[in-house]
């Protein structure tokens, strides 16, 4: 070999592709495939327990989402399955969660992020972190012999002081047990309210400096601050975490069926027993054959779709918003 | 008016003068507005700028120069309590307001910045239409109703309505550059500061757009007290009256300092400094 012999070392042309492309090349599939595989996931669980639940919509129909009675072993005539009113307690006991556990959420995220002496925030993030590693039949069984009995004056007192206003009052029936679509909704506040927690605080520490530094510089408050930096900047993505734990909150099984009362019932009354679709499932599931097993596999497809239907009307809430706030980019 | 109100302490119900009046000025130039005393400024332990002592002029572009680190932004973000929120910076020495110390006890920072506004190095307007950015500063400082006069007198002082009036329902975040440092000078000026403090306010700009900003420092004079840090020695020259040179010096103990080597008139600074360490960084010998 000599050295005159060797050719030019060939120039890339521009239309050639670098080695670096390849790796683009592999990212952009594997994303893609991940992606795929997430979809076709969803798709088998939809697609299966459709099939498994068909005995039970086909018996029904349409009146398997809007009847609320539930009677699998009925003296006389058909079983009757109907998901209205678990899918009711699962929307109340769901509602009160949130209620009770965004603004909390919300409130200490702004104090970790915003307020909180730098010592104290790792702490108190560890112990909001162990509230959500707290096993959740632990949560039912402190609710069921702790939280329950302990509320029943509480409620008692609501009951005279508000029961007697007109519609508000229906809200604060009569009192019972003690176990009823409050409690459910007051546990899975606790339990939610961790991990709405540490997704906020995540997105407001995502606020821009500057951003926060420019309300600052205006004079703004604290408080100002916040309301006009870090909130527009981080509402979808507190959004998103609000939606993160009502999906937690609806598909809360166990702590709710030791909780929630254990009836089919719609009433305005939040101190009355109710169920949730989840805790019919876990109560019912082994005593159940044929197309009561049926119906019971189609109270989670019922809870799944409300799940995605929520999560879609979310995305388009969030976007309608930030339209708004942030001014149109186009 | 608030330009004679000295009081830092309470929150007035309406900060912001009415709309067609201005802040008189002419009178009153070369009274100087803030004063530095023996301020340094320290980051925890360690002292960024030491013993800084100089005038701010009323209705005057006073500019600070110098390299690097030597702590320009340091003493302007002193100047309106915008280090506070740093962990561990504190500041020594008066900085003075109308003969009033900026850091005594009874003072709400608040107030401060209210008085004391600030433009940065990086355009920061809020992710919200160009409107609102505009719009807050006014709603938190008080003004209710119908701010669309406010709104447009801002944005015209900031030589930025032409270029935005027929689109102020669109994000902030969709303008250039410059039009985004331009609303947020608006966004400073429509809260009717006295003094404004710039960072390096053109450093992220093309010359063109630069050339607006200072076209524009030179407008605001006429109703307010400008203070710019820049690093750019043509435009100390061109915008100020004032000009500071500041350098980072090695102590003792190794450790770099902020000081501030030579004040005066800018003018004599840049043909006759009395510094040899101002002679050598204006002519470009610097280190
Ligand atoms: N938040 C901070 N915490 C600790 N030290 C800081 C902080 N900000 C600045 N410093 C230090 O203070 C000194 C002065 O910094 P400063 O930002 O004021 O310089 P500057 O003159 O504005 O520089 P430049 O021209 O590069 O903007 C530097 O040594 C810097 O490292
Ligand atoms: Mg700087």
């Amino acid at each position: 070999m000599t050295l005159t012999n060797n050719p030019p070392a060939a120039k890339p042309t521009l239309t050639q592709r670098g080695s670096s492309a390849l790796g683009d090349r592999v990212f952009s599939w594997w994303t893609l495939g991940t992606g795929l595989l997430v979809l076709a996931i969803l798709g088998l669980i939809l697609i299966t327990t459709v099939r498994e639940a068909w005995p039970a919509f086909d018996a029904m129909g349409l009146r398997f989402i809007t009847e609320r009675v539930w009677d699998p072993n009925p003296a006389t005539g058909d079983a009757i399955f109907g998901a209205l009113s678990f899918a009711y307690g699962t929307a109340v006991s769901s509602l009160i969660a949130l209620l009770f556990a965004v603004p909390v959420s919300v409130g200490i995220a702004l104090f970790l992020t915003e307020l909180a002496p730098r010592r104290l925030r790792g702490p108190a993030v560890t112990v909001i972190d162990l509230l959500a590693a707290v096993p959740s039949v632990v949560f039912g069984l402190w609710g069921i012999l702790v939280v329950a009995p302990a509320l029943v004056p509480i409620y008692q007192w609501m009951h005279d002081v508000f029961g007697g206003i007109p519609l508000l009052g229906r809200l604060f029936g009569p009192v019972g047990s003690g176990r009823n679509f409050m409690t459910a909704g007051l546990i899975l506040a606790i339990m939610v309210t961790p991990i709405i927690t540490s997704i906020t605080r995540e997105v407001f520490s995502t606020v821009p400096r500057a951003d926060k530094d420019a309300a600052l510089a205006l004079g703004a408050t604290r408080w100002e601050m916040i309301r006009g930096a870090v909130f527009p900047h981080s509402f979808g993505g507190v959004v998103g975490a609000v939606m993160l734990g009502l999906g937690r909150a609806m598909g809360e099984t166990i702590a709710v069926a030791l909780v929630i009362g254990g009836a089919t019932n719609i009433t305005a009354n939040l101190f009355a027993p109710g169920n949730s679709m989840a805790a019919v499932i876990v109560q019912q599931f082994g005593e159940s054959t044929g197309t009561f097993t049926a119906a019971l596999i189609g109270l989670g497809v019922v809870l799944f779709a409300m799940t995605v239907l929520i999560n879609v009307l979310a995305q388009v809430v969030v976007r309608r918003a930030e339209a708004r706030m942030k001014g149109s980019v186009a | 008016m608030a330009s004679n109100d000295t009081n830092l302490t309470t929150r007035p119900s309406v900060a912001v003068h009415a709309p067609g009046t201005t802040v008189s000025g002419a009178d009153s130039a070369n009274a100087s507005v803030m004063q530095l005393r023996d301020v340094s400024v320290y980051y925890g332990s360690y002292e960024a700028v030491r013993g800084t002592t100089m005038p701010i002029q009323q209705n005057q572009v006073t500019a600070m120069i110098g390299p690097s680190g030597c702590g320009k932004s340091t003493v302007l973000r002193a100047l309106n309590r915008m280090n506070d929120p740093i962990p561990g910076a504190r500041v020594s020495g008066d900085v003075l307001f109308h003969g009033q110390d900026l850091y005594a006890k009874d003072v709400d920072p608040i107030q401060v910045r209210r008085r004391i506004g600030m433009v940065f190095q990086k355009p920061n307007p809020f992710p919200k239409s160009i409107y609102d950015n505009v719009a807050y500063g006014l709603r938190i400082n008080g003004i209710k109703g119908r701010l669309d006069d406010h709104v447009e007198e801002a944005l015209t002082k900031a030589a930025l309505w032409d270029e935005v009036k027929d689109k102020l329902r669109k994000s902030a975040l969709a303008l250039s550059g410059g039009q985004q440092q331009r609303l947020c000078i608006a966004r400073t000026i429509a809260v009717k500061p006295e003094v404004i403090l710039m960072d390096e306010p053109c450093s992220a700009l093309d010359p063109i757009a630069t050339a607006k900003i200072e076209d524009l420092i030179f407008e605001l004079t006429n109703d307010y007290t400008i203070v710019i840090v820049t690093h750019n020695m043509q435009q100390a020259a061109r915008v100020s009256h004032y000009t500071a040179f500041f350098t980072a010096e090695v102590d003792e103990a190794q450790e770099r300092h902020g000081r501030l080597v030579e004040f005066s008139q800018t003018g004599k600074l840049f043909t006759n400094p009395a510094d040899k360490r101002t002679e050598d960084y204006i002519t470009g010998r610097f280190g």
